[in-house]
């Protein structure tokens, strides 16, 4: 199994990583940066900025296109991945391990998924 | 329904990820990723997939005057072996297609090549707008093709071809070459900026000839190539493609092509427009990005706070490492080391105008 199992997932492709201080960091699945390909640019709120369940808090672009990034919580930015501003191909590189965003006081959650459920999830769309 | 090219099994048996693209489906990238795959292009080599593109055939003794009459570059010093590019005009001057012109027997033979998604309309418009005694014939299905690009080009198809059958010159051909046994029309062009060669065979054929390209090609560093890097190579290199820098509302002499546009050869369709318009007001530059972020296709282009136009492409370019852009815009606020803004997504970044050539081979 590639998806942690530590980790959990959303259905827009976000993983989630609940730390111990209560707050959540914030990136993108292995799935949604093979299908996106090789990032060449990534998007960033600032810290302090809020961000709410559902909406797009960031952008990744590859050589071809634009994709939204959406937040699954709502809360306070308490940190962003910097380094991922001059190296987005991390992204490609080791998806689990490079966060984009550090979200605290979290207001509310969406529906977070399993590893397990998340690539039933997969299966299913590329069926 | 989307065709499939004859190397389609190929395709899927490299791991190519298959879109469908101006009616055939056809692979953006293969697992090397797109970054991976230009690079080869600039520093070794790549093999690319152009079996979608459409080729007509002029035969009959008014054929030269028909490709004179149809286009606007000058054909009527070619001779057997020369390549000529050129725009297609409307009558408005506005651009119906950009194609390349292969001059098999002159002035009687020429085979035409056109873009892949301009294929129908542009045999249409051949076809309805012929004169004299010629014949003409859509033979697209009849022919494949693949792009052999790069440094390593060269070295390359000499270990499978005879040296007498490779062209030297840029923009010649040799009509009845072979490549790893396959007939093929070898021809010194491409689409990459990069040195490279475009061959051409029978559908039944293509297969063998991309897989004894690999083959050969692989201690060179030679990798398969997809759509996605056949855009980037191209944008970096400042050509420009059908539907973006070129529209059937816009003249060639609006869009950097005017050096294609032989105003003083005999009458050709367009022609009157464009000696009616006079020189042209708008232009095609380069935009080099400044700031942060990515413009792409049709992005507003200010002069402070006036919109001058629009960008036509735009993406990070790999070789150059940077984001770069093609805009047309009017000519007076944009002369060449200005700086500009583009409005990416709602915020003003700045670009200075550059020639739209960003990279140039060595």
């Amino acid at each position: 199994m590639k998806n942690p199992t530590d980790l959990l997932y959303t259905k827009s492709h976000e993983w989630v990583k609940k730390l111990d201080d209560g707050t959540v960091k914030v990136g993108l699945t292995d799935y949604a940066q093979h299908e996106l390909g090789d990032l060449v640019f990534i998007n960033l709120p600032q810290e302090g900025d809020e961000v709410s369940v559902g909406e797009t808090f960031g952008d990744v672009e590859s050589v071809k296109a634009v994709s939204d990034v959406y937040s699954p919580v709502s809360g306070t930015v308490t940190a962003i991945n910097e380094e991922l501003l001059d190296h987005p191909e991390l992204v490609n590189k080791e998806a689990y391990e490079a966060w984009f965003i550090q979200v605290g006081e979290i207001s509310q959650e969406e529906e977070l998924l399993s590893a397990e459920a998340y690539e039933e999830l997969l299966a299913k769309e590329e069926a | 329904m989307e065709l499939k090219t004859p190397l389609y099994d190929c395709h899927v048996a490299l791991n190519g990820k298959i879109v469908p693209f101006a009616g055939y489906l056809l692979p953006v990238q293969y697992d090397t990723g797109v970054i991976a795959e230009h690079m080869a292009v600039r520093t070794k080599a790549g093999l690319f997939d152009v079996s979608h593109m459409g080729e007509v055939v002029f035969s009959g003794p008014d054929a030269l005057k028909n490709v004179q009459h149809l286009m606007t570059n000058d054909f009527s010093n070619m001779v057997a072996g020369d390549v000529r590019y050129s725009p297609m005009c409307n009558e408005k001057g506005g651009v119906v297609d950009d194609l390349i012109v292969y001059c098999l027997k002159e002035p009687t033979d020429y085979l035409v090549v056109v873009n892949a998604a301009n294929r129908h309309k542009d045999a249409d418009w051949m076809r309805s707008h012929l004169i004299g005694d010629v014949t003409f014939k859509d033979i697209s299905d009849e022919v494949a093709q693949v792009a052999l690009q790069g440094p390593q080009s060269q070295a390359i198809l000499s270990k499978l071809a005879d040296e007498r059958d490779i062209p030297t010159k840029y923009y010649s051909f040799c009509q009845t070459g072979k490549v790893a046994g396959v007939d093929c029309l070898i021809s010194k062009t491409g689409y990459t900026g990069e040195d490279g060669f475009e061959l051409y065979c029978a559908p039944d054929k293509a297969a063998e000839l991309w897989n004894a390209l690999l083959d050969a090609g692989k201690e060179n560093g030679l990798i398969p190539c997809g759509l996605g890097a056949r855009d980037t190579l191209r944008l970096e290199a400042g050509m420009p493609l059908y539907g973006h820098e070129m529209t059937d509302d816009i003249t060639p002499k609006q869009t950097g092509l005017g050096m294609f546009v032989k105003m003083d050869k005999e009458d050709f369709i367009g022609k009157k427009a464009m000696e009616e318009m006079g020189a042209p007001t708008i232009k095609r530059v380069g935009l080099k990005i400044l700031g942060r972020g990515i413009a792409r296709e049709n992005f507003p282009v200010y002069a402070g706070d006036k919109l001058i136009g629009h960008t036509t492409s735009g993406t990070h370019c790999p070789y150059l490492g940077g984001a770069y852009a093609m805009a047309i815009v009017e000519k007076e606020p944009a002369p060449l080391g200005a700086t500009v803004q583009v409005e990416i997504r709602g915020k003003k970044v700045d670009a200075e105008v550059v020639k739209s050539q960003f990279y140039k081979k060595a």
